[in-house]
């Protein structure tokens, strides 16, 4: 702030007490002849205006407004440049806030970190800050339950696209996981009747009734050797590879939907999943807690 | 003259002037000096001018009235900044016309959203239906906006006055270049990626300070 500015405003504060003052006093003086006279000589309707000073009460409370103000452009920055001899400042008060805060939770957060995931799911404590900064952090994709969505994974069914072991999860909080599955219909053969067929066959893996009904069991008989391009993610067998995130395709958990149509979608559009990463915006002990409540999620602890 | 005060009671014109002062003080001091701070007038150094998909999205974003249940306006208080990020300044929004702070928090925070870690896909299943990502939501669904195309009509004009009234600094060829865009790679770009494109630019400038 520039020296006309900071005077500019500390004359204007001035004159504006002073007046203030100014009027109060002027006001408050009253000549005997004055005060002699009952009334103003107003009169409405009979009724009749007394001539008589300010009440005392207000008088006083004025007068105290105005050495309040005294003080607290004393204390306090209000006097253009002049920062008040208190030294507040708002930047001030918000550092000084989060260094008390910074100094009572740090120790709790290293004492956490000392805890193995396994362990800290056993501090009540602990999975109740957990809990906290999941809800700031991670409920927007994967919900408040932790439940997920349609291609936010379900964190609560033991069910792991990345592994669940605790480091497993750290990596994915921290680190992140791009899943990205590509448009397979050109691979098994481009028609939409192929297509249906894979998707069958695929709904086939966790419902083996299917094959009772004519119709399908032709349609799985159909896909089924074509499985092979799918195999090099999923596996032969179907199950998934967690080190490509690839999902296990033999379990009931469906990120996109168990319906025909959304199986049918995937192998036609392909899919692409994004865990973003959070290393930069929490500290690796805040994330050792993530974990932590993460995994007591589908480890609950012993009773 | 009896009565001292009884001049200025009995006075209008006189009582009109006097109270005009009176009034006139708090602006004075509080508000016009403003006019000529650093903090208030000089933008950040880390922010950048909208590109032309970002300030469509803003008009969007201002259509929809998403400002008002939304703020972008991060107070210096902890609670916030742990859950929004850095707290808001001043040289942020220099180029901001109108300022987009709101008043009231139906839904979060939006001065930082670009900086937190959500996907665009998450923000386009977001703004089609709310409730199928955060089943707790009471924000309206917006499907309407990924079939609308933008309406680049005004946003030459937009950008000039921005950049001759306001003071963005916008380069004539930065300009050409917003124009050529909108030709070729924005050609297609409906509302949707206007939107999210400016929810995206949003924070930005406060990064640094957010880490």
């Amino acid at each position: 702030m520039s020296d006309f500015w900071s005077w500019f405003i500390i004359i204007i504060v001035a004159i504006n007490l002073l007046g203030c003052a100014g009027l109060l006093l002027w006001n408050n003086q009253i000549s005997p002849e004055e005060a002699a006279k009952e009334t103003t000589g107003h009169s409405f309707d009979g009724i009749q205006e007394r001539n008589a000073p300010l009440p005392r009460w207000w008088l006083f409370l004025f007068i105290g407004t105005l050495i309040f103000a005294c003080i607290y452009l004393a204390l306090y920055p209000g006097l253009g440049k002049f920062e008040g001899l208190l030294g507040w400042s708002s930047s001030g008060q918000y550092e000084k806030e989060v260094t008390l805060v910074a100094r009572q939770t740090d120790p709790l957060f290293e004492e956490f970190a000392k805890v193995p995931v396994e362990e800290l799911i056993e501090y009540p404590e602990a999975l109740a800050v957990g809990g906290r900064l999941f809800a700031n952090n991670c409920a927007i994709c994967h919900g408040s339950d932790a439940r997920g969505a349609k291609g936010y994974p379900n964190l609560a069914d033991n069910d792991w696209l990345y592994g669940g072991e605790p480091k497993q999860i750290i990596t994915s909080i921290a680190q992140g996981r791009t899943g990205m599955m590509p448009p397979m219909a050109a691979a098994i053969g481009n028609t939409d009747q192929a297509v249906r067929d894979m998707a069958i066959y695929v709904q086939s893996l966790s419902r083996p009734d299917l094959a009772r009904d004519a119709q399908k069991a032709a349609a799985i008989e159909r896909a089924k050797p074509k499985f092979a391009v799918c195999a090099a993610c999923h596996g032969q067998d179907g199950k998934g590879i967690q080190a490509m995130g690839a999902p296990n395709l033999t379990d009931t958990t469906w990120l996109y939907g168990p319906r025909l149509e959304d199986i049918e979608t995937t192998i036609h559009e392909g899919r692409k999943g994004e865990m973003p990463k959070h290393e930069n915006l929490l500290s690796d002990e805040k994330i050792h807690v993530i974990a932590a409540y993460v995994y007591s999620l589908s480890h609950k602890p012993a009773p | 003259m009896s009565n001292a005060h009884e001049r200025v009671e009995k006075n209008v014109g006189l009582m009109i002037v006097l109270t005009l002062i009176a009034v006139s003080f708090g602006g004075l001091a509080e508000i016009v000096p403003l006019f000529w701070q650093k903090a208030t007038t000089e933008p950040l150094e880390s922010l950048e001018p909208y590109t032309a998909l970002e300030m469509e999205g803003r008009d969007i974003y201002i259509r929809e009235g998403c400002h008002v249940c939304h703020t972008q306006m991060v107070r210096p208080l902890r609670a916030e900044t742990e859950r929004y990020g850095a707290y808001s300044v001043a040289g942020e929004d220099v180029w901001e016309h109108p300022f987009l702070w709101g008043s009231k928090r139906t839904g979060p925070d939006l001065a930082r959203v670009g900086l937190r870690p959500i996907t665009e896909q998450w923000h386009r299943e977001h703004l089609r239906d709310p409730r199928q990502v955060v089943p707790e939501s009471n924000m309206p669904a917006y499907p309407w906006l990924q079939e609308t195309p933008v309406d680049w009509s005004d946003t030459e004009r937009t950008l000039q006055l921005f950049k001759d009234t306001f003071g963005v600094p916008y380069s004539e060829q930065d300009i050409t270049e917003q124009l050529n865009k909108i030709e070729g790679e924005w050609a297609d770009a409906t509302e949707e990626d206007a939107l999210v494109a400016y929810l995206l630019s949003l924070g930005q400038e406060r990064k640094e300070a957010s880490q």
